[in-house]
């Protein structure tokens, strides 16, 4: 048994810092473990024929704490930005799987809640980017309500011109500024 | 010619936050600007920096009036001195002030002083103020303020405070400084945007909008205290405020029912309650002085442009029609006139509307300008606007002559908003 977990325990470290040598730091931290304690809540652990190194599978099952679909990169769901055309305020065909990918995950997360904050250029009246961006967000939170997400899931808010994302006043600092973020709870 | 204010710069060396001074450069002056000879009041030197010197700079500040250099003169006249008037006359002063400061036996001060009209030999009045030390300023503008008054037959501003929003780096500072820039006081700094500061009409308050909470949120902010009380934070933006003419109420744009849209609410966020649907943008409500109607912006037409409606709800007119954005509505204390930001040719620029004429008059000629703000007698408007990639203030009178920049050191000055009289 013991030596299960400190293979377990190697191998996070072989993750976490590849070519250390792993048995040095492996013993001091198992002796406090249970047996059949989880060390990784979610990951699937099983030990490899040989004994020496367990495989920690972050696809399967649960995520553990840390972790989160949301931020992986290698899902969609990581990117939570919509550009918006010149004075437009309809989402783009391009970033409709994006769009489609969050109200699926609002969905099936019915405890998750969004905040979609709209943004500008900072050209004209602040106030009146507010409204604008406002009419951003709120597209988004009718896109997404309309693909399932519950009412109360969504906030839909305004940054106006006042939180740019690019600097400058050139048409490319502009096209960075027409946008929608979405942010999840705890991310704000 | 460029003619810097210095004393607002000398100021500067006792402020703590030298840096946050705001200086004013007079870049434009009136056309017939009336000769003035401000003599040194006799004895304040015991009062530093002095009486004299504040009041020639409020006044030439105004455009209205041009300071004739007074000869040296011993001993130092008062008000009670008898006046050479045709010696005046022969320097060109149209107008003399003479005055005196003396030491009270608390250890107070007393300031005397008289305005004469040169022209007719006559005396037009004077005043005394008793005043502390840290009153000499305040004491310097409300003897502006008279004298103006005096001569023009309207109220002077001198007396009144702005505030403004200065970014620097990631800091946004809420500041209220008097009207010629000095003394200012920080009333909120935060890390994050801070728009839209409204006076009440006692200058008491200031509703802004601040987005510490991640979003826009109205609060209504008592300076004194320095205590805050959220007036609309409800689901969605909440944003644009405007204050009631009787202080007992705010127009706000809340989306909390979707869209941007005006509604009336308590300054302690009670009686919340729509004044309107469009299927737009309606934004940007401001009261007129009679508190009858609400002036906005609204895109219900297709682009942005001001409308008015009743103050209780109802229909609404359209007021601009020139261009196809006119934005960022402000009435003047009369009544009479709309200031307004318009867009031509890319261009965003003051514009005033005559209400009874329609004539439209661009004020300005820079090309970012924002946050138009009467002061409250209706002579200039103090606005934000971008010089060399930084954000200034500048301060255009109704009439489109006197123009003034007022600047920061280091950066960003915007979205000003000049207060009410005071009330004594």
């Amino acid at each position: 048994m013991r030596t299960i977990w400190m293979s377990v325990l190697a191998s996070a470290l072989l993750v976490a810092c590849a070519g250390s040598p792993p048995e040095e730091q492996a013993g001091a931290a198992v002796e406090d473990r249970k047996p059949g304690a989880v060390v990784n809540p979610g990951a699937q652990t099983n030990p490899l024929p040989g004994g020496q190194v367990a495989r920690v599978d972050l696809t399967q099952g649960k995520p553990p704490a840390g972790y989160s679909v949301l931020k992986d990169p290698k899902s969609i769901l990581s990117k939570r930005s919509v550009y918006f055309d010149l004075d437009s305020f309809t989402i783009n065909d391009e970033f409709k799987p994006l769009v489609e990918a969050h109200a699926k995950y609002l969905r099936e997360n019915t405890g998750a809640k969004v905040l979609i904050q709209g943004n500008t250029d900072e050209r004209g009246s602040r106030e009146y980017n507010l409204a604008l961006g406002q009419k951003r967000s709120d597209a988004m939170k009718r896109m997404l309500i309309l693909l399932g997400a519950k009412e109360e899931q969504v906030e839909s808010v305004s940054l106006g011109e006042e939180k740019p994302k690019a600097q400058g006043s050139t048409d490319e600092a502009y096209a960075e500024n027409r946008r929608d973020d979405i942010l999840y709870g705890g991310e704000y | 010619m460029r003619w810097f204010y210095l004393l607002a710069l000398a100021a500067a060396a006792f402020a703590t936050a030298a840096s946050a001074q705001l200086s004013i450069e007079i870049t434009g002056g009136g056309a017939n600007r009336l000769p003035i000879a401000i003599v040194p009041f006799a004895g304040e030197g015991a009062i530093q920096p002095g009486i004299a010197a504040i009041v020639r700079a409020d006044l030439e500040r105004s455009g209205l009036f041009r300071a004739i250099e007074p000869p040296p003169l011993v001993p130092a006249p008062t008000e009670a001195s008898a006046v050479n008037f045709p010696e005046w006359r022969s320097r060109l002063a149209d107008a003399l002030v003479l005055g005196s400061v003396a030491v009270l036996p608390d250890g107070r001060f007393e300031v005397r002083f008289r305005v004469f009209d040169v022209v007719k030999q006559a005396a037009l009045g004077g005043v005394a103020y008793t005043l502390s030390r840290n009153q000499v300023r305040a004491t310097a503008h409300r003897i502006s303020d008279y004298i103006y008054e005096k001569l023009t037959g309207e109220k002077g501003v001198f007396s009144t405070r702005i505030a403004y929003v200065v970014k620097r780096g990631p800091r946004y500072e809420l500041q209220i400084a008097d009207a010629d820039g000095a003394g200012e006081e920080t009333a909120l700094a935060s890390l994050e945007p801070i728009i839209s500061p409204a006076w009440s009409p006692d200058g008491r308050r200031l509703a802004y909008v601040s987005f510490e909470q991640k979003k826009p949120v109205v609060y209504v902010h008592s300076l004194q205290s320095g205590q805050r009380q959220v007036a609309a934070n409800f689901k969605g933006s909440n944003s644009a405020p405007a204050w009631a003419p009787d202080g007992s109420r705010l127009a706000v744009a809340l989306s909390r029912e979707g869209g941007s849209q005006i509604f009336s609410v308590n300054a302690d966020g009670s009686a919340v309650r729509r004044l309107m649907s469009s299927s737009g943008i309606d934004t940007e409500p401001v009261f007129s002085p009679d508190g009858q109607f609400i002036y906005f912006t609204s895109d219900r037409g297709g682009s942005p442009q001001i409308y008015r409606m009743p103050a209780t709800g109802g229909d609404a007119q359209r007021v601009t029609f020139e261009g196809t954005y006119n934005v960022s509505a402000r009435i003047s204390p009369d009544g009479k006139n709309l200031a307004y930001i318009s867009r031509t040719s890319g261009k965003f620029q003051v514009a005033m509307l005559d209400l009874s004429t329609k004539q439209v008059q661009v004020l300005t000629d820079s090309d970012k300008d924002e946050s138009p703000s009467f002061s409250p007698n209706g002579r200039m408007i103090l606005l934000a606007t971008v010089l060399g990639g930084r954000g200034v203030l500048s301060a255009v009178s109704a009439d489109g002559r006197v123009k003034q920049r007022l600047t920061v050191s280091s950066g960003d000055v915007r979205e000003p908003a000049w207060g009410p009289f005071v009330r004594e």
